[in-house]
């Protein structure tokens, strides 16, 4: 069996960032970068499957040479194999075609991604890499169980649980409550240094052209001071934190 | 000349801060209230790999270098120095000697084991009238049929209760002074082996420190732990390469320190303003920043020429040195900046400071440094 993890790098949600020149992308070179979150929790529900079913695990990028660094966590944490795609991708459609091609050469059963990456959270590349491969899937999935070739998967829906069924392969997209990741292991990186990444150049006649742009990033606005009340009892304390509400923040 | 950290260096460094955020943090305060050695931590580590860091893989370990060692030491140090001197005191003390002395079937019995985190390791060199005078050792070893009789006992020896083996140093041919000294291993059931309780620490209190008493503990003679009458020479070499460790438990210590008193500087308030906005504190803060810088620098650079097999025992004290005694001043300074607060036991800076207090003391006094750079340096002896 062939367990694919898509891996995106992101830069580090606890970090500041800037942007770049042009303010098209956030400035990668200064920002301190780090493997997705959610992708984090799909490497570690694929190592699981492997340890009860036995797999090779792959984990797959699109990125610069820089991106190998995700892929190398990857590898650390316990992953098999690592793959980086170059492709001239831009939007989720194209990342997503390019992506869908890699999982064909490695002819996978089992794709998971995170629900979303945490820089543009758009949520889009694990359904589209389904849909382009024509395969079942199931997004944010907080329980996921393999036998054969089947599996169950659970999902948080309003008020309860959703149960789906599926046949492999299959494509699911990772939620909050799925797994704690592991941490890499200290023997696992000093054998990530040594392991070859596999590289998978595509190019436009596969992924074709972009149908989204972006045109310019900006930064939020810097959050203002707190303000802190004092000398107040708790009655008076809630009466001016509900007008301060309600005439300066206008938000109630 | 580059001074950037290689990629798998910086991976090592995130995990080790992740982990040591996430799994070391949360009790540290407790563990050092309480005086409480927890052993569950120590697992921990093991299964992340740690406790094996810079030992090859053949024996165990995860084949990483002094330097990658090193940092770790800084970043477990800088969450909890605790269990820093735990892990540097089984890691460059107990598994270091074992690596420079110890014979393949001792490294394959104890090495490995102490590599894989199966149990701690701890070497035991001082005795209560030989601590900076380690050539006074007076713990006999005696000759038998088949082995020797270990008897005396040992002060001040980390992890002693816990270790799965301990490596004693004892005389086995007294007249011939530091020349008669030998080590030898001894595992934790060896009958006459008793640890006593902890100390009762002023810092470092997560960390157990025991004595051994040693009555008639008979070991065979594959025991041995390097030459007969190299004990002495061989714990010299081992204990250069604890000083860088003990540095970077120095540089963690001050890191946390120098973290702890910015954020305090930019959100206290006095006379209507941060006080981080006064010079006296600012002035403060930036001589903690290059002190830690000075004494990282140090530190690394010590490990390096350790991984370059070059001559580093003279960086090695330099950098002990000035580590530990950055982070005396970068602790004391600290609690300066939290006035009243630094001085309660809510805050975590009283801490840095009685931990730090250690680091002039153990594995050679600030003074004995001083005299190791000056005999470098072509003076005494
Ligand atoms: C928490 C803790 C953990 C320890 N862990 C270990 C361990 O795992 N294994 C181990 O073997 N030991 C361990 N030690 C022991 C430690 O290494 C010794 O305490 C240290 O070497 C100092 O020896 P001493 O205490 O006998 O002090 P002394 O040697 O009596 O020193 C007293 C003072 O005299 C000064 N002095 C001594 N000789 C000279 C000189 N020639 N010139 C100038 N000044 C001098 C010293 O610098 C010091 O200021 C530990 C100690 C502590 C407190």
């Amino acid at each position: 069996m062939q367990v694919v993890v898509l891996v995106k790098q992101v830069a580090d949600t606890a970090a500041r960032i800037k942007l770049a020149d042009g303010k098209q992308d956030i400035d990668r070179q200064s920002a301190s970068l780090i493997v997705n979150p959610y992708d984090e929790m799909a490497i570690e529900e694929a190592l699981r499957i492997k340890e009860k079913h036995g797999a090779t695990v792959w984990a797959v990028t699109l990125g610069e040479a820089k991106a190998e660094e995700a892929l190398r966590t990857a590898l650390a944490m316990g992953v098999d194999e690592a793959a980086r795609v170059s492709a001239p991708a831009s939007d989720a459609l194209t990342v997503a075609r390019a992506l869908a091609q890699a999982v064909r050469e490695i002819s996978a059963d089992i794709v998971i991604a995170g629900r979303s990456a945490a820089d543009d959270e758009q949520g889009q590349v694990g359904t589209l890499v389904a849909t382009l491969l024509d395969w079942p899937h199931v997004t944010e999935v907080t329980k996921l169980e393999i036998s054969g070739s089947e599996g169950v998967a659970e999902r948080e829906v309003e008020g309860g649980v959703e149960i789906l069924d599926f046949s492999l392969p299959v494509v699911v997209t990772t939620q909050e409550g799925l797994n704690t990741p592991r941490y890499a292991s200290l023997p696992g990186i000093m054998k990530a240094k040594r392991k070859e990444i596999r590289q998978i150049a595509l190019g436009e006649d596969v992924v074709g052209q972009p149908v989204l742009a972006v045109r310019s990033l900006e930064l939020p606005p810097p959050r203002g001071q707190g303000r802190i009340l004092t000398d107040l009892d708790p009655a008076q304390a809630a009466k001016e934190i509900v007008r301060i509400l309600h005439e300066e923040a206008k938000l109630i | 000349m580059d001074f950037t950290l290689a990629e798998e260096d910086r991976m090592v460094q995130e995990t080790v801060r992740d982990f040591a955020e996430r799994e070391l943090g949360p009790g540290a305060a407790a563990r050092d209230r309480d005086g409480t050695f927890d052993l569950d931590v120590y697992r921990k580590m093991a299964e992340l790999g740690l406790l094996g860091l810079p030992i090859a893989e053949e024996w165990g370990g995860a084949g990483g270098t002094y330097l990658q060692y090193a940092i770790a030491v800084e970043e477990i140090s800088r969450v909890c120095a605790s269990t820093g001197l735990s892990y540097a005191a089984h890691v460059s003390l107990g598994l270091g000697s074992l690596s420079l002395l110890g014979s393949d079937v001792q490294k394959g019995t104890y090495l490995a084991p102490g590599a894989r985190g199966q149990y701690l390791v701890a070497f035991g060199l001082t005795e209560a009238g030989a601590g900076s005078d380690a050539g006074g050792t007076r713990t006999r070893a005696a000759k038998v049929e088949g082995g020797w009789l270990l008897s005396g006992s040992k002060a001040f020896i980390t992890n002693a209760k816990s270790a799965g083996v301990s490596v004693i140093t004892a005389v086995t041919d007294p007249g011939k002074g530091a020349r008669g000294i030998t080590a030898f291993l001894v595992p934790k059931d060896t009958e006459g082996f008793y640890p006593s309780t902890s100390y009762d620490k002023m810092g470092m209190r997560a960390s157990e420190t025991a004595e051994i008493e040693l009555r008639d503990a008979y070991v065979p003679d594959e025991a041995m732990l390097g030459g007969r009458g190299e004990g002495f020479r061989g714990f010299l070499e081992v204990l250069d390469g604890g000083r860088i460790s003990i540095g970077a438990l120095g540089v963690g210590i001050a890191q946390a320190a120098l973290e702890a008193s910015l954020a305090y500087a930019q959100t206290r308030e006095q006379f209507g303003q941060k006080i981080g906005q006064f010079e006296a504190i600012q002035f403060k803060l930036a001589d903690m920043a290059m002190e830690v810088e000075m004494a990282r620098l140090l530190v690394h650079k010590a490990a390096w020429l350790k991984d370059q097999h070059q001559p580093f025992g003279q960086v090695a004290a330099m950098a002990k040195l000035f580590a530990s005694e950055a982070a005396m001043r970068a602790a004391t300074q600290a609690i300066q900046i939290h006035g009243g607060n630094g001085y309660i036991r809510e805050y975590p800076v009283e801490r840095y400071l009685r931990d730090a207090k250690l680091l002039e003391i153990g594995e050679g006094t600030s003074e004995i440094q001083r005299l190791v750079i000056a005999r470098g340096l072509g003076l005494g002896r």
